[in-house]
């Protein structure tokens, strides 16, 4: 089942994150006690040109060394530490979160046109897949992402996520069929600046991580949510999509839709699902992705998850259920619910 | 020492109370089985080839086939089949010549996969009452699209796409030539592809004036033979394929017999009347992966670049990296013949010891080139021993974009699958070009039978993937955790790359 909820200012005004974790407390009858997390963007201002990397250490004594060279191989570690926890009564702490604020060193790659992502994320697949222990859970640059095993009281708790601030939030509140108790498989997912909240199954996995695979992704998670983080940060980062666009190959209109089109119209979507048909995403599933600029929540294609969009003000608001964004926001001003497969996106000004 | 004759294959008897000596079995069996001896009706087993033309056709269920009625003292190792083509061979000292696919003793793979349904935590979805896609497109697609944005809606596709061929359903029929089957039952097939919206093959056979009127139906093939072809036959096909191999034969070229080579054959296939038709075992212009680009590249300058071009392959031990030659050229789609494909006529020997089964090989080469890279340049077609929906929907998983169905389709015209296709006497009139033979198939009756196969396939297809949660035949394909083996072992798995039952 799963609740999911995300919310833009776009004014940039800060928030913390009291709200977003009363929110998403309101959706605990979506969740199951047993994965819940949060991705804030703005919260590292001190370090916004690093790269902070938050990695899931299974021990600090014996696996970090490892990480600590390979990174030093690729660059800097600017600034390093333990992220602050406070222990809960039903939190069993499995992880040691770590956070690092990264430079790569872009003459390592410099045949690439984006060399510093490049290396993060070839950074990002080599720790994941080596599986040493070791585990990168967010790698953008001003952003982070909390996450863990409980309820989402518990886990904005443990972490005190009321004191981070940011101009955009995503949380997630769980109900775990693949990978309960693993704090990995708990939401958000992260690439870059890409952060990711599913409700939903993927039922085309297969295909997306087998079409994603030969573009150098590995999906390391074992749950569908992540290849959505790699399958957007192909179509936007790498190919240069809009990100309405992106939406477009991942949630398409019908063919019988296309064919009524108008001329242009039918050739961009045609090309679109020629091109990206392997990228369809197929299954019930209600998505908000974010990255420091945007946030976009949408639908499969038949809507077999809920989507409510809300706003006040400067900012947007994306969840499960409209409950969560009143919990959050009493005065919202409008609200409504986006059609199957149409993108709701807010964007930063300016 | 005489060998002496070898037992009878069949043994037929008629139920005299039933029978009213209509001598309706006379007229309908070809291979001169039936004799009417005064007042009783007088029966040559030997002759028979277990066609079920008289069975199917005697209006009172009066006769009754038997399959090997004397046994040979049994022996594991040598087997009834090797002790028989021992005594033919010495007796002939000539290759055995076989009809239909491999019927060598392998397990099927396709049998031993199981498909996956969706419970509870994503919904089955309802082809009844939602939209399912299983709408197809053949051809390159690019690996990239370039878009220019210019704010808001306005966006603007600055991608070409080459020409892809639009299939409504992932199911094509098979290339069987005019030659090898009738011109009725060409005639039935491309009335069914052009009725349900797919696409057939030619085989190396030409063009007949009588299927002119589905030519944008048409898959037009090049093979080593050449014949039939000239501008005329490929502008007027909707795609243009290059036939290296033959699953049921790979490695070698076709045969058609003199007998089957009457004046319209010789005509549509440009050879004298009554010559043997005998396509070489390599193209004489293709020696290598560069001759075969060109051969690909000098067909789209004929055609204008407006045709894509397939190339065929027999599913063999190296396919994959064949494929991924194939898919460097201008080739739009590669096609695999598995070692189950039928024919008209084959050594037995090929037929039953040469290539490899098509599930393998669809998983291998898909799997190739999607770690090169160049997936999207070609689009991948399964063919060779696809008997159902199940078969169509396995092998769109392990990674094929569509199937061809050659056997299923004859199948559904009355064929009875008793191999005996290279004789010409087909009774169902689909592998003979004897006029009264070839008059007992009647297109307006078997264009629907065909028709109805593709439809109902298309139905039950569309069934599983709504059970399976997906509405769109995309995100079927290659998607291999929706497949699980029972009972293969591990390293057949890993060529797959499926997990087993339970896993």
């Amino acid at each position: 089942m799963c609740g999911i909820i995300g919310v833009i200012d776009r004014g940039r005004k800060e928030m913390d994150g009291t709200q977003i974790r009363r929110a998403l407390a309101q959706m605990n009858e979506r969740g199951s006690g047993e994965g819940a997390g949060y991705a804030v963007y703005g919260c590292y201002p001190e370090y916004r040109d690093c790269y902070a990397l938050h990695v899931f250490f299974d021990n600090i004594h014996e696996n970090k060394k490892e990480v600590d060279d390979l990174l030093e191989q690729w660059g800097r570690i600017v600034h390093e530490g333990q992220i602050p926890t406070y222990d809960q009564p039903n939190l069993r702490k499995i992880h040691a979160p770590w956070r690092y604020f990264f430079k790569p060193d872009r003459s390592l790659m410099s045949w690439s046109p984006s060399p510093e992502d490049d290396i993060v994320t070839h950074l990002v697949m080599r720790i994941n897949t080596d599986h040493r222990g070791a585990l990168v859970i967010s790698s953008g640059k001003n952003m982070g992402v909390f996450k863990a095993s409980g309820w989402p009281e518990e886990v904005a708790d443990f972490y005190r996520i009321q004191d981070y601030r940011g101009y955009l939030w995503l949380g997630h509140n769980r109900y775990p069929t693949n990978t309960p108790g693993w704090w990995g498989g708990a939401h958000p997912f992260n690439l870059l600046g890409w952060s990711v909240v599913h409700n939903g199954e993927i039922t085309s996995y297969g295909t997306n991580q087998r079409f994603i695979r030969s573009y150098g992704y590995h999906c390391t998670m074992f749950t569908d949510t992540e290849v959505v983080a790699y399958l957007i940060d192909l179509l936007v980062r790498k190919h240069g999509l809009p990100e309405k666009m992106a939406v477009r190959a991942l949630a398409p209109p019908f063919w019988d839709e296309i064919d009524a089109m108008g001329e242009r119209e039918r050739k961009l979507n045609t090309a679109i699902r020629l091109t990206y048909g392997p990228a369809l995403m197929n299954g019930p599933f209600a998505i908000v992705v974010a990255n420091p600029t945007m946030m976009m929540g949408f639908t499969d294609r038949i809507k077999l998850r809920p989507l409510v969009a809300g706003e006040c003000g400067d900012r947007l608001y994306i969840s499960s259920e409209e409950a969560a964004i009143r919990r959050m926001e009493p005065g919202v001003e409008r609200t409504w619910m986006p059609r199957a497969g149409e993108p709701v996106i807010g964007r930063v000004n300016g | 020492m005489t060998i002496g004759s070898t037992p009878p294959r069949y043994r037929v008897s008629i139920d005299r109370d039933q029978c009213m000596l209509c001598e309706r079995c006379v007229e309908e069996c070809p291979y001169g089985v039936f004799r009417r001896n005064g007042e009783r009706m007088s029966v040559n087993s030997r002759q028979c080839t277990a066609c079920h033309r008289c069975i199917a056709m005697c209006p009172r269920d009066a006769i009754n086939l038997e399959e090997q009625p004397v046994d040979y003292r049994s022996h594991p190792v040598w087997t009834r089949k090797v002790r028989e083509a021992i005594y033919n061979q010495a007796r002939t000292g000539r290759i055995i010549l076989a009809g239909m696919g491999n019927a060598g003793d392998y397990p099927v793979i396709f049998d031993r996969l199981v498909l996956d349904a969706c419970q509870v935590t994503n919904p089955a979805i309802d082809p009844l009452r939602e939209p399912m896609e299983l709408r197809t497109y053949l051809g390159k697609k690019p690996s990239r699209l370039e878009i220019r944005n210019g704010g808001g809606d306005d966006v603007e596709l600055v991608t070409e796409l080459t020409p892809n061929l639009q299939l409504e359903t992932p199911l094509m029929i098979a290339h069987m030539s005019y030659g090898a089957i009738s011109l009725n039952a060409q005639l039935s097939l491309a009335r069914a592809a052009a009725a349900t919206g797919t696409f057939m093959g030619t085989g190396e056979g030409g063009l007949h004036q009588a299927i002119y009127p589905y030519q944008d139906r048409m898959i037009v093939q090049v093979a080593s033979g050449r014949f039939g072809v000239d501008i005329n036959y490929l502008e007027r096909g909707a795609a243009i394929e290059i036939k290296i191999g033959q699953g049921a034969k790979p490695g070698i070229g076709g045969h058609l017999p003199g007998e089957k080579v009457c004046e319209d054959v010789s005509c549509t296939r440009m050879i004298p009347v009554g010559s043997d038709a005998i396509s070489p075992a390599p193209h004489h212009d293709i020696y290598s992966i560069e001759d075969l680009k060109q051969l690909v590249r000098s067909l789209k300058e004929a055609t204008e670049w407006k045709k894509p071009v397939f190339v065929k392959i027999a599913a063999v031990h190296n396919s994959a990296a064949i494929a991924a030659g194939i898919a460097r050229s201008s080739a739009d789609a590669v096609v695999v013949d598995g070692f189950r494909g039928g024919t008209g006529a084959a050594p037995r020997v090929f037929r039953d010891h040469v290539g490899i089964p098509i599930e393998a090989a669809i998983a291998s080469v898909d799997e190739k080139l999607r770690q090169q890279g160049i997936r999207n340049q070609v689009s991948l077609v399964a063919s060779g021993g696809i008997r159902e929906s199940a078969d169509v929907a396995k092998a769109i998983a392990l990674g094929a974009d569509a199937v061809y169905i050659g056997t299923a389709a004859l199948v559904a015209m009355g064929c009875r699958v008793c191999g005996t296709c290279y004789r010409g006497l087909c009774p169902w009139g689909i592998a003979t070009q004897r006029e009264d033979l070839t008059a007992r198939l009647d297109p307006d009756v078997e264009s629907e039978h065909v028709a109805n196969l593709i439809q109902a396939w298309t139905l039950e297809l569309s069934e599983l993937m709504g059970a399976a949660g997906i509405n769109s035949i995309e995100s079927l394909r290659g998607n291999r955790d929706r497949l699980r083996g029972y009972l293969l072992d591990e390293g057949i798995l890993r060529v797959l790359d499926v997990k087993p039952v339970g896993a």
